[in-house]
């Protein structure tokens, strides 16, 4: 299980004298399995959404709630995958990835077998011995979803995971999400601030105003990429071409384009 | 191998500058403008250091002297950095521990180690409890500072990974703030045995009865400058091994975790 719903949620940086509207009035729900993007303006709150289900924050108003439980803390159920990676630079590829499964006693046999085949989905298995600083941003990045997924969590958080990374390693790995999501599906919330990662890789894409934060409106893309039959093909700028792709990008880039607008205005 | 090519001439200039400090102090006793008394030769040092190396002088010879200072000083140094580590840490990750702390601490630890010397006295005596106080007094705060400073300034997105990874409370100390710290702490021990060594020399020359301390005021009273420039020279070359002890033991660290040193 694991559904994510946003009741009413708002969120209040700064002192009570001047205070700062993050986010305000946010409704949304995240079906479990499903893949829901949130793309926004910089500023406009994502990672706060983010960081709330995460349990990292609490809102300052409504509820965020996942399979209709409060969020008290962060927890392995709820993994989280950062934009800077967030990797221990004193451990190994494999020590990385242990931690998880140490902290819920994991036998050491079982241990090793998950670590070895999330290793060999992610191909990683070369690299199990080095040190993240040994790695390249792409092989970092996969190392990190490689700890939140081999957790087998409810839910997976990511925080513009791609962001760090250069637009042909970006692909790759997009590519690399869809397998595995498609292979393991799981409920993702995944932030982004690229327009086609969102509409290749979501069910659905929520679109945010600028500060304070509230959800403008949310694309159904699973209904399109179904009926267009987006999965027949194997690569992404294949999909990129098609008219449905065009038509919604294009659709969410003047959406985001109002919000721009209307901040220098 | 600019890297070897880099070391030997290191090596070179260091050993340069040593001759050159020898031959203007040389000079100097050799030109006899200043009596011997006042600055011995290095020759006449020399002479007597190795002397001191098999004979006794205020009751020992220099290698049991020495043998004496470095009990009292590993004693003194091994408690610092047992309980001024973990203290440090745990300052750094509770907030209440660092509020109590953090005023009695800034207070004391500008009292130089010296100044405890009528106490550490009085209260463990002049055998070996009164000189590892006073060494515990020099090495203490640089190890709660480092390890302080090390995991408060932790990346907190580290934290909050190890959080989210399902890691309990106490266990991010371990997992966590003591890894990410490590070249903090390792700083902080190398200043920390310097303090040490050198408040037990001063700590030896007061309150002792062995020890290079109190070889040194033993010569001095003895109006024997060579003795007091031999005792001078063992602190200098034991203080050297201890820090480059402690920068190999830093290197292998970091060679563990990969790190081309
Ligand atoms: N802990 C905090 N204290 C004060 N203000 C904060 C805090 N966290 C976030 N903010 C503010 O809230 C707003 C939203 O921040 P957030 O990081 O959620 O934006 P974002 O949409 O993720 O932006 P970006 O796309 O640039 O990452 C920003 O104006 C930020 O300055
Ligand atoms: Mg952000």
């Amino acid at each position: 299980m694991g559904v994510i719903r946003f009741d009413n949620v708002g969120r209040v940086f700064g002192a009570k004298s001047n205070p700062f509207v993050a986010l305000k009035e946010i409704d949304l729900e995240v079906g479990d399995k499903e893949f829901v993007a949130i793309v926004g303006p910089s500023g406009c709150g994502k990672t706060t959404c983010l960081r709330l289900v995460a349990g990292f924050d609490f809102p300052s108003s409504g509820k965020v709630l996942v399979d209709e439980q409060p969020i008290r803390r962060p927890r392995p159920e709820r993994a989280v995958v950062f934009q800077q990676f967030a990797l221990f630079p004193w451990k190994t590829v494999h020590d990385n990835i242990e931690l998880g499964l140490r902290n819920q006693s994991v036998a050491k046999a079982e241990r090793e077998e998950r670590i070895n085949r999330i290793l060999e989905l992610m191909n990683l298995t070369a690299y199990a011995k080095h040190f993240p600083h040994q790695l390249s941003g792409g092989m970092q990045q996969r190392v990190a979803i490689a700890r939140a997924y081999v957790l087998d969590p409810d839910v997976l958080l990511m925080d513009e995971p791609f962001g760090a990374l250069d637009a042909q390693t970006r692909v790759v790995m997009q590519e690399e999400l869809v397998r595995l999501a498609r292979r393991n599906p799981r409920t993702v919330l995944f932030i982004t601030h690229a327009v086609e990662e969102a509409v290749y890789l979501a069910d659905r894409v929520a679109i945010m105003t600028r500060a304070p934060g509230r959800i403008k409106e949310v694309l159904d893309i699973r209904s399109i990429r179904e009926a267009e039959d987006w999965d027949s093909y194997e690569k992404i700028e294949d999909v990129m071409d098609l008219e449905s792709f065009v038509h919604l990008r294009t659709h969410i880039w003047r959406s985001l384009r109002e919000e721009k607008a209307a901040a220098t205005a | 191998m600019p890297k070897r090519i880099d070391f030997m001439r290191s090596v070179l200039l260091g050993f340069l500058g040593l001759a050159l400090f020898l031959g203007l102090w040389h000079g100097l006793s050799a030109s006899g403008m200043v009596s011997p008394l006042f600055l011995p030769s290095p020759v006449e040092v020399l002479e007597r250091f190795s002397t001191l190396l098999e004979r006794r002088f205020a009751g020992a010879t220099l290698p049991a002297h020495l043998a004496a200072s470095f009990e009292r000083f590993a004693y003194g140094f091994i408690l610092a950095a047992a309980i001024g580590i973990p203290l440090g840490l745990l300052m750094g990750w509770f907030q209440i521990l660092d509020e109590i702390v953090s005023p009695i601490f800034d207070g004391l630890r500008f009292i130089a180690p010296i100044a405890w010397v009528p106490f550490a006295a009085l209260w463990f005596g002049t055998g070996i409890g009164g000189p590892i106080m006073i060494i515990f007094a020099g090495a203490f705060p640089p190890c709660v500072i480092n390890a302080y400073r090390g995991a408060k300034f932790v990346d907190p997105r580290l934290i909050e990974a190890a959080r989210m990874l399902g890691t309990p409370n106490h266990r991010v100390i371990t997992e966590i703030l003591l890894p990410a710290s490590v070249p903090s702490i390792i700083s902080g021990l190398r200043v920390s045995a310097g303090l040490g060594w050198q408040s037990l020399v001063g700590a030896e020359l007061i309150v002792a009865s062995t020890g290079v301390g109190y070889l040194m005021v033993m010569g001095q009273a003895n109006v024997s400058t060579t003795t007091v420039m031999s005792g001078m020279i063992a602190i200098g070359l034991v203080g050297l091994a201890l820090d480059t002890a402690l920068r190999f033991a830093e290197r292998m660290i970091q060679r563990r975790r990969g790190l081309e040193v």
